[in-house]
């Protein structure tokens, strides 16, 4: 007997699925790999049920396929995300997410008295823990950490 | 270290800090010399402060250079609305080193991206003031010949100070033992222990001056702010426990000596300025030799 899944979100054809996030943050992830500027077929899905998790979220993105670097930041919101990479329907590569070394942009640095947040300066982190995921920045060299944590 | 900027101490090797404290030597005995004729150095004082920006106008002024800048941004174009990035662009062209001195933190590096003539941070808020360590670092050589395997007391307000938190830093790439005095409320920030733990030296904390004073080689004072207490009654109960008095004196170790970045308040009775054990002015002074060097070895002329 075959088992019949239904899917909440169908399936795409090309393109990238991330699977596993926190349903909260499925709309940082959006803004953070700024899929709200796409051009071709967003499908996503908050509150799904899911067996590891209980609820989860998913985005799939149509035609889009993410340096690592630049997927990996999404690790900042979504620390367990599966990241797989479809081609023709079918699963070409499925990892999970992995916080980068450094993180370039998107986080706002959480001291007031920084720089960064005076200036038009790109904002620059060192990842010094990914498992708590503190960063240090490049120019205040303070902690932002996780309850601290801004996405610009 | 040639146009090389320097805006947090760790950007220099423990091998140029040293070999800068050598050059500095040189210049404790020979400070007139003529070696920046023909340099324009730029001191760029986005926030005031006097001694800063006096010693390093002095060891420019000693070694023939000329310097432009400001010592307050109220009669520059900072008060019209110009950007850091505009103006440390504009002054890279006229001259051929920038020391600035600025409230926000991370300035001096930001600065140190945009500038096309190296930075020499005087100050950025409350994170780095690398030159103040280096000459910490000059005095503490000088007066007890090496800065392997002493034993350090850091008193006072140890949360905020950040002359303490880089010299604690720079002190962990030598041996040494930290004895850490100060009130609960300033104790030192575990951002900063955590260099101590790294290199897996020894640290003490102690809330009463008086049973360190015995067993240190440096006593490094620093002042103890009002507006740092929430509650001004637990300002009032501590602030005689680290006052630094003549009498505490008599049982010290006899190379000891007493260190303190200045400005000072009440902290170090001024009966203790002609003890023997006190070397902040000659520590002050120190300042001069120490960015002679910086500025000599950045631009290339040592």
């Amino acid at each position: 007997m075959t088992q019949i899944k239904e899917l909440k979100v169908s399936a795409i054809e090309n393109g990238t699925v991330i699977d596993h996030i926190p349903s909260k943050n499925v709309f940082q992830v959006i803004k953070i790999l700024h899929l709200e500027e796409a051009g071709d077929m967003v499908l996503f899905g908050t509150n799904l049920e899911s067996k590891k998790y209980g609820k989860k979220g998913i985005v799939k993105a149509s035609n889009k396929f993410f340096k690592k670097h630049e997927i990996n930041k999404i690790g900042l919101v979504a620390p367990n995300a599966t990241l797989i990479v479809i081609k023709d329907f079918q699963v070409k590569t499925k990892e999970v997410v992995k916080l980068p070394d450094t993180i370039e942009d998107i986080v706002k640095c959480f001291n007031p008295n920084c720089i960064t947040n005076h200036e038009k300066v790109t904002t620059r982190f060192t990842v010094v823990d990914k498992e708590a995921v503190k960063l240090r920045c490049h120019y205040c060299e303070k902690i932002t950490d996780k309850k601290n944590l801004i996405i610009r | 270290m040639k146009n090389k900027s320097l805006v947090s101490i760790s950007d220099y090797t423990k091998e140029q800090q040293l070999h800068l404290l050598d050059v500095a030597e040189g210049f404790e005995k020979n400070p007139r010399q003529n070696l920046l004729n023909n340099y324009v150095v730029a001191t760029l004082f986005f926030e005031p402060s006097t001694r800063t920006r006096l010693s390093f106008e002095s060891a420019v002024s000693y070694l023939g250079g000329k310097i432009i800048g400001f010592s307050d941004t109220s009669s520059t174009s900072v008060q019209k609305g110009e950007s850091l990035r505009d103006t440390i662009r504009t002054v890279a062209n006229y001259s051929d080193v920038i020391v600035m001195r600025h409230p926000k933190e991370g300035a001096a590096r930001f600065a140190s991206e945009v500038s096309k003539v190296p930075i020499v941070n005087a100050g950025d808020g409350a994170n780095q003031h690398p030159t103040q360590c280096l000459l910490d670092l000059y005095s503490i050589r000088k007066t007890q010949g090496t800065l392997d395997g002493l034993n350090v007391a850091f008193v006072g307000d140890l949360k905020y100070g950040r002359t303490v938190h880089s010299l604690v830093q720079a002190l962990c790439q030598f041996n040494c033992k930290f004895h850490l005095v100060s009130p609960l409320e300033l104790k030192l920030p575990s951002s900063v222990k955590v260099h101590i733990k790294e290199k897996k030296m020894e640290y003490m904390q102690y809330t009463e001056l008086e049973e360190v004073i015995p067993k240190v080689d440096i006593l490094y004072m620093t002042r103890i702010q009002k507006e740092r207490f929430a509650d001004p009654m637990e300002y009032e109960k501590i602030k005689n426990s680290f006052i630094l008095k003549n009498e505490m004196l008599q049982k010290t170790k006899s190379n000891m000596k007493i260190l303190h970045p200045l400005p000072r308040v009440n902290e170090i009775d001024e009966d203790v300025d002609d003890n023997k054990r006190a070397y902040y002015f000659q520590q002050a002074l120190n300042g001069v030799y120490v960015r002679q060097a910086l500025l000599t070895l950045i631009l290339g002329l040592k």
